[in-house]
Parts: structure tokens; sequence; C-alpha cells
């Protein structure tokens, strides 16, 4: 082959792996590359910070499936990823995060704009790479997105020196990636399965709960759904399940976990075996572990071997994609009606259904969220911010398909929402992209509306403005006797105002009715981000609630004024 | 209950960090850790010794494979194994005192390797108690400085020696 630059053989490379768009900011020792860049035909998108480049690379791979990209200059530019890359870890999230290195002559002397981004990335990324020779390159790009990709997902650092990008090689680009120490199970074992099938079988209150683990897996969602109807069973499903399973169906019972449905979390409770796909039981779901499910056995299908009997002792464990291991139980499992139970979860599902009180001339947050429901018809792409806002958008917007959720459940990040729709919106074009956002998250990436405005994005943001950094306001009420320490955000920007500086659409709804009216409005809007100002009554809290330290039956289920 | 594991690894840089990342991060605690060459020049072995209950040797055992350069992990303590540490100790060594430390030094099969007028500097290469046991008779002379190598580790059999715990 003949000789190209690293940055030739980068872009090369990017384009062997199907790659559409990638989102990033330049820099000195990325000079070359983004010269290859302006050259070539990739589809380039200049965000306003890194964190925007790393979370909107994450939102596009989370509404595809596919790896996302993301390309930043050495030192700050690589170390404002850092919330990117560990949201992406926890989550899952195949990306592969390319940064700047200073060259690899003066690596180690504090150079300008030098970082060890492989150390500091380390523990938050699933693999790292340092290229120190251009031969490298095609193998180390390419084994990035396979690791990204494969087995448990997760974000992938590579760490670029200037002069590598700049070196010439004649090297090719390999059809396999080759690694000894790196092969993921994809299918479960059969006599597992055989156990598995045989104690689905033998249950009398059996309840599936779903992880993040169910959306990722290809055939996840269509085997689950097989499952359920044959068998009878009751799903209840984490954060990052939402959609693996048509939440509007009868069989859904909704999030189970701190602010899960009380039928979802009294099933748990009461079941007598719990079937674990794709899902870790993260203490947000468990509650108190010693009153977790403390009458089940437990089956867990999970394609982490290091996820299964991490928290809790699992009777019997698979190892494998979920998708491929709940078609071959799916084989295995006879149909049955488990009308007895079912008839205990419809009495709970009656008693406490999810709610909240309308209030007179008050915008409640939670009907914001079921008007922008029910005006998309459940098949909208929904972000979310992180605290109440959150919470609210994963009770009551119903999703019915994966991927149609895309929310920080690990880590928690404020900031996410905003640029994961923009990399949602490269992804689906022409889908209705809308941001559930709080008054305090949508400050920690509003540059990113030039981004949007630029690329004329048609991403719709939900400002639940309740005036407070509210998740944590409602734990001082709760917890705390009432004491507001730096919750609040009266001090705010006039949000359509800002929306509008940006070249963007601002619209305010104050009163109740003013709901649908604002939410049809902006779905209109086809040509430019817009921004929804929806005053909300501040004091609103999420229910019900597993107080911390409670058992997932230990519910409080309405807030008292 | 204390366990030896080997961890067999590609022997490229970064890895040795990695592992040892590992166990900060995950609050694991660790003993020793030995790494060094092995027959295939591209392979490493470390001899982690830790200790911990069933669960906690099972996760440890499971992120350590999670890792991506990390080829086989095996407990070792689930069969007979044979381990070795070295240590080398500078012990004072005054006239007097010389014939009572070159018993000692015999009944260990150690070794002096070094000698000056105060000093002598011994070599023990053995199990941990048996280093133990000669640290012990030593003190009363007044150990200068001691260094360990830490412990290594290798099974007794061939082939599948030891309970392979992840990997192949
Ligand atoms: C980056 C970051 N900083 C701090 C927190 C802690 N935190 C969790 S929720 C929350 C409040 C969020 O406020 P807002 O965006 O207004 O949402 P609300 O709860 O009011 O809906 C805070 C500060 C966090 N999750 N992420
Ligand atoms: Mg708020």
């Amino acid at each position: 082959m003949k000789k190209r630059t690293g940055a030739e053989i980068l872009l090369e490379a990017l384009k062997k792996q199907g790659v559409e768009v990638v989102f990033g900011i330049p820099g000195g020792v990325m000079l070359h590359i983004f010269d290859e860049i302006y050259k070539s035909d990739l589809k380039f998108v200049l965000t306003r910070h890194e964190q925007g480049a790393a979370h909107a690379a994450d939102g596009y791979a989370r509404a595809t499936g596919k790896v996302g990209v993301c390309l930043v200059t050495s030192g700050p530019g690589a170390t404002n990823t850092i919330t990117g890359i560990a949201t992406a870890q926890m989550d899952s999230v195949p990306m592969v995060v390319i940064t700047g290195q200073v060259v690899t002559q003066i690596i180690g002397t504090d150079a300008f704009q030098e970082a060890d981004i492989t150390g500091i990335t380390r523990s938050i990324s699933k693999h790292n790479y340092l290229v120190k020779d251009v031969e490298e390159l095609p193998r180390v790009i390419a084994e990035a997105f396979h690791i990204a990709g494969s087995g448990r997902p997760g974000p992938v650092v590579v760490d670029l020196p200037k002069d590598v990008t700049t070196a010439q090689s004649d090297c090719c680009h390999p059809e396999k990636v080759k690694l000894r120490s790196y092969r993921p199970t994809y299918h479960g074992h059969p006599r597992q399965i055989k156990r598995a099938a045989e104690a689905i079988a033998a249950a009398k209150r059996p309840v599936i709960y779903a992880g993040g683990g169910v959306v990722i897996s290809p055939r996840g969602a269509t085997e689950l759904g097989k499952m359920v109807r044959k068998a009878d069973l009751p799903v209840a499903m984490t954060l990052m399940g939402l959609g693996c399973y048509d939440g509007t169906e009868r069989r859904s019972l909704g999030m189970l976990g701190m602010h899960g449905t009380y039928c979802a979390n009294m099933a748990v409770s009461a079941c007598d075996l719990l079937i674990a796909v794709g899902a870790r039981f993260d203490d947000r779901v468990t509650g108190d572990l010693n009153k977790f499910a403390s009458h089940a056995k437990f089956i867990h299908i999970d394609i982490d071997p290091a996820a299964i009997s991490k928290n809790v002792k699992i009777d019997i464990p698979i190892v494998g994609d979920a998708g491929n291991t709940l078609g071959e139980l799916n084989k295995l499992l006879k149909g049955r009606k488990l009308a007895k139970w079912w008839q205990q979860i419809d009495n709970w599902r009656r008693k406490h259904p999810l709610g909240y009180k309308k209030q007179r001339g008050v915008i409640k947050p939670q009907q914001v969220v079921e008007e922008i429901d029910r005006l998309t018809k459940g098949q909208a792409i929904i972000a979310t911010e992180v605290g109440q806002n959150q919470m609210w958008a994963a009770q009551f917007y119903l999703y019915q398909k994966p991927r149609q959720l895309l929310t920080s459940g690990g880590l928690g990040t404020m900031g996410y929402g905003f640029p994961a729709a923009i990399g949602a919106q490269f992804a689906r074009p022409r889908a209705t992209v809308i941001n559930i956002a709080g008054d305090g998250s949508m400050q920690m990436n509003i540059q990113e509306m030039a981004t949007a405005v630029e690329h004329k994005l048609p991403i719709k943001v939900a400002i639940l403005n309740n005036n407070y950094l509210g998740m944590v306001r409602q734990w001082q009420e709760m917890f705390y006797g009432k004491r507001y320490s730096a919750t609040s955000l009266a001090v705010a920007p006039d949000w359509v105002k800002l929306a509008e500086a940006y070249g963007g659409v601002g619209l305010r709804a104050k009163k109740p009715e003013d709901v649908p009216r604002v939410i049809s409005e902006a779905l209109r809007i086809k040509d430019r981000p817009v921004l929804m100002d929806f005053i909300v009554a501040p004091e609103e809290g999420v229910y019900p609630m597993v107080p911390p330290g409670g058992g997932l039956n230990e519910m409080i289920l309405g807030g008292k004024k | 209950m204390k366990h030896t594991i080997a961890v067999q690894v590609e022997n490229k840089s970064g890895v040795l960090s990695r592992v040892a990342n590992l166990f900060s991060a995950r609050g694991f605690n660790i003993d020793s850790l030995v790494v060094g060459e092995t027959e295939d020049a591209a392979v490493s072995r470390m001899t982690i010794v830790l200790r911990g209950d069933d669960k906690v040797i099972e996760q440890v055992t499971k992120q350590l494979n999670k890792l991506i350069d990390v080829i086989k992990v095996t407990d070792l303590s689930s069969e007979s194994f044979i381990t070795r540490d070295l240590a080398l100790i500078r012990v004072n060594a005054a006239s007097s005192a010389r014939a009572r430390l070159l018993e000692i030094v015999q009944i260990f099969r150690a070794r002096i390797v070094d000698i000056s007028s105060k000093s002598v500097i011994i070599e023990i290469t053995g199990n941990e108690s048996k280093i133990e046991a000669m640290i012990d008779m030593l003190r009363s002379f007044g150990i200068q400085e001691l260094v360990r190598t830490g412990e290594v580790a290798i099974a007794r059999r061939g082939g599948n020696g030891g309970r392979l715990l992840a990997g192949r």
C-alpha cells in the first residue's frame, strides 16, 4: 500500500468502521488530523465544550447501538471529556474517544497541554491505548471499535501523539481483530438455561427484573417480549431498561427501585423467583439488600460475569447475551397462566397507581411529562437531565421501544441530556427528540445551543423549572428539616431570552392550560432548537420513594406538604 | 483466608498499573504482587497474594479477567503449589555475635552474601513462614535493613495445575 500519514490512516480507519459523524473540538496537536478532515467527506460536528462532544457521541450510540466517536485535543480537551467517558462506562455505552497527545519525545516532561489521559481514564474506561508508532495505528483503531462495541460495551480511549499523526506508513488495515485475552461469552450454557426454565415453570410468583442489557442486546427486547407473553410473566424495569418491554402493555409493572412503582416494588418484594436480565442489582434498585426479594430464588442472565453475584448471591447464573439466552430459554418454556399472582399484582396496581395531586393554576411537572407523552404518541426519543426531572421522565412517559430513553443512570450526570439529545438527533434526523430537563442541569451544558442552532436541529428542551436543585432540595425537605442549603436557583437566566440569544426559539408556560399549547407549538418547529420554560410547582416531590436504607416494600407513597 | 493467584497478562506497557489500579479502585487489599517474564516473551505473569473470603476472591478474579490484557487467572491455593520468597537482610554483626549468626544462617539454609566489619548481609529463600521465622531470629542482633521480593508461586502439576478461575 502507498505511504500515508497517521492522520490519513486514522480517517481511512474511521471510514472502514462505518463512522458517520464525529463530535469534538480541535487544538494544537490535532491540526494535522483536522486538516485531513477538512479535505475529507467525514461529517465533523464542532461542539462548544468537549463534555458536550463526549455526551453527544454517547447519545448517538444509545440511540443507534453503534459506536459513538469523539475527537478532542490534548490536555484540557482530553480532561474535559472525563465526565462523558465515566458516564458511558457506568451505562455500558460503546464509544471511542480519540484524544490528541504531545509528541512522543516530550511525553512525561509536563509539556504544554500534556495530560496523562491513559492514566487518568484507566478506571473509567473499558480500555485505553497510547499509540506510540504509526504502524500500530490501524490495529489499535480496529481493536478500539471492537472492544467498545462488543461484549458489555463501553468507552475506549485512544491517545494519539502529534508525531504519530504526521509520521508516514504503508501499513494496511486489519480485516479481523485478534485478541486472545478478550472473548466475550454470547451464548448461555445450555445446562444453566435448562435449570432456569425449570425454575420458571415451578415458580408461583415469578417476576422479571430487566435492565439496560436487554436494550443493548440486538434481540433482547424481542425475545423478552416472547418470553413474557408465553409464560405470562410480569416485567419490572430499571431506569436503564425502560422501553425494553412496552410500558403501555398490561404486563409491564413500570420501573422498580427507589422511585419505582408501588406494584413493581411490591411484586419484587413478594416474588418467589426473580429473573434478572441485563441488570446489575444497583443500590438504587435494590434498597436494603437484606430485604430485597428475600423469599426469592435468583436467576441472573448477564454478558458480564463480574456483574453476577457481585451484590447478591445468585442461584442460577447464566453468562451470555440477553437476546440469545432468552431465545434459547423460550424454546424450553411452556405456555402458562399465572392468574392468582396477577390478581395480587393488579390489586397493588389499583391500590397505588402512579399519580400526583393537581393544583389549580399551578403546573405540576408530572403533567408536563404526561402531555409530552400524549402529544408525541409515546414515540419520541427522550433524553433527560438528572434529578427530579429524570425521575418524572421515567415515571410518566411510557416508553414503548428500546433506545427511546437516553439517561445517565449509573453516574447520574447533570448536563448529560442536552448534548445527548444532539447526538441522538444526528443519528435519527427525522425523529422527535426531546430533552426533559431541570433548570439546574440545563445550565451545565447550555453552550451546546449554538451547536444545535448551527446544525438546525429541531431538538425540544422541556425545562421543568422549579427554581431549585430540586432532587437535593427534596432530600433536605425530607431528611434535613427543610434546611435548604445551597439548593435555591432563584437567580436564573430568562430562558426564553437565552434561547433567542442563541438563535433558537424560547416558549414559556405558566398555567396548566398553557402546557399542551406550548408543546404543540414546539413540535411544529422543524428548523431549530426550542426551549420550553415550564414554571412548575417549586416544591413538588418525586414519589413513591424508598427511603435510604429501606426495603423496597417500605415506600413512602406521597408527599405531605 | 489467604489466596495465591497467578495472573497471566499481555506483556505490554500499562498492564501493571491497570492491575494495581483495579485493586485500589475496588478496595481489595493485597499482601504482595510480583511480576516477571515467563517462558513466552509476550506474556508476563503476576503472582498476587491476597486475603479474603470466597466472595472477594470471586470478584477479584472476575474483575481481573475483565481487563482486556489479562489472559488467564488461576487460584493456586486450591491445589498443591510451591511458593518462594527471597529476602536480603543486613544485620549488625559485631565479632562477638558472628558465630551465633553463622549457626542460624546454617540452620535456615540461608547464605551470607556480603560482609563488613560491623554487619553482614544474609540472603534467604523459602516460603513465607520460613522467612518470617528467620527474621524473628535475627531481630535480637539488630536488623539494619530488610528487603523482600514478595511471593512467586507455581503449581506442582503442569498443564492444568491450580483451579482455573477465568480465561481459557
Ligand atoms: C454534575 C452533577 N453535579 C451534582 C449532582 C448532584 N445532584 C443530583 S440532582 C441535583 C439537582 C438537579 O437540579 P435540576 O437540574 O434543577 O433538576 P430537578 O431535580 O430540580 O428536576 C444535583 C445537584 C449531579 N447529579 N451531577
Ligand atoms: Mg430544578
